[in-house]
């Protein structure tokens, strides 16, 4: 494999057994689209590595050791995602604002892209 | 796919934009759209990473029976309790028997009824562990098996097939690689792959852990 994941330090991923844990779908997926955009050349691997040490070590140092939410998978995966779009946006790759705007499409696509519309022209016909 | 969440529990409230799942599909559409990344790779790439470093537990397990000759002797006697001092071990109190390989014995770990496997030192089964083929293949015919994985013995090793079960669950101590005194606990960790530790490979072969 061509990218090596951290084994320990900040931006090493949290693993049981050593497989790679995920407790929500989101998580992989952030995964491996950062895996696919460094293997297909789109994102350097190292600028990656560099972008999550800093994510890790930002959150944990507004967290505190105590509360250190990074050695969680949600909390690291979340690390990792922002990273991505660290290195992506520096890059030119994504634009910030049209990242920004698509998650906002998607967050109002959401409940029920379908059926909400309809509610609104019911609404209309009961006057 | 993710989003799902908010169903259910509450229609009237949207998403929230940050929440990481919408972030990832919105990154992974823009990407997609711009034709610079594959949704398949994706996929690929997930599970192939998926068990990136294999069964550590396992791996550790050998490497520290490798250094030290007390852990050893410990660890064939009372599998489970050797396995248990480096912090390992299942709650479904399945006995551990480690089985050593020599110059003049080879073992092969197989579950003939099922799948039985040591999880806890092992992680996942490979797919082909679970196949009926091998199932069948490695008691009846184990050096033919053997040689498919890359794995020649010479004639003179005696191959002994033990039968995972439910109550009885097996780990191969495979042999130290030649040429590897001057590595560290640490090191050989690395190469103590999970099929040596089922038997079907040499450690220091294939895959690694």
């Amino acid at each position: 494999m061509s990218q090596e994941l951290a084994s320990d330090g900040p931006a090493a991923p949290p693993r049981v057994n050593g497989e790679l844990v995920f407790d929500a779908p989101w998580q992989s997926r952030a995964f491996g689209v950062a895996a696919a955009l460094a293997d297909a050349g789109r994102i350097g691997w190292p600028d990656f590595q560099a972008a999550l040490i800093r994510r890790v070590e930002a959150v944990d140092a507004a967290s505190g050791p105590a509360q250190r939410s990074t050695g969680t998978p949600d909390g690291y995966w979340r690390c990792w995602l922002e990273a991505l779009g660290d290195v992506t946006v520096a890059t030119s790759t994504i634009d910030a604002a049209a990242w920004a705007e698509r998650a906002d499409d998607f967050a109002n696509r959401a409940p029920g892209h379908d059926h909400d519309h309809d509610h609104d022209d019911h609404g209309h016909h009961h006057h | 796919m993710s989003g799902d969440h908010a169903h259910g529990a509450d229609h009237t409230h949207t998403p929230d934009p940050a929440d990481p799942a919408i972030r990832v599909e919105a990154i992974e559409s823009l990407l997609v759209e711009a034709g610079l990344l594959d949704p398949a790779r994706v996929d690929a790439l997930i599970e192939r990473y998926e068990h990136d470093l294999g069964p550590l537990n396992g791996a550790r397990v050998v490497a520290r029976a490798w250094t030290d000759d007390a852990y050893r002797q410990r660890l064939l006697e009372d599998g489970t309790a050797a396995i248990a001092e480096l912090g390992y071990g299942g709650a479904q109190g399945e006995h551990m028997v480690v089985v050593e390989n020599g110059a003049e014995v080879h073992n092969l770990v197989v579950c003939t009824l099922c799948s039985c496997y040591p999880w806890p030192v092992l992680g996942l089964p490979p797919s082909w562990y679970k196949s009926p083929e091998y199932r069948a293949r490695a008691v009846r015919e184990p050096r033919a098996v053997l040689e498919e994985f890359g794995t020649e013995l010479s004639d003179e090793v005696d191959i002994r097939v033990w039968d995972s079960s439910a109550e009885i669950r097996y780990l191969v101590l495979p042999e130290r690689p030649a040429g590897t005194e001057h590595l560290s606990e640490d090191e050989l960790v690395a190469l103590v792959s999970r099929d040596s530790m089922i038997g079907v490979r040499l450690a220091g072969t294939g895959e690694p852990a």
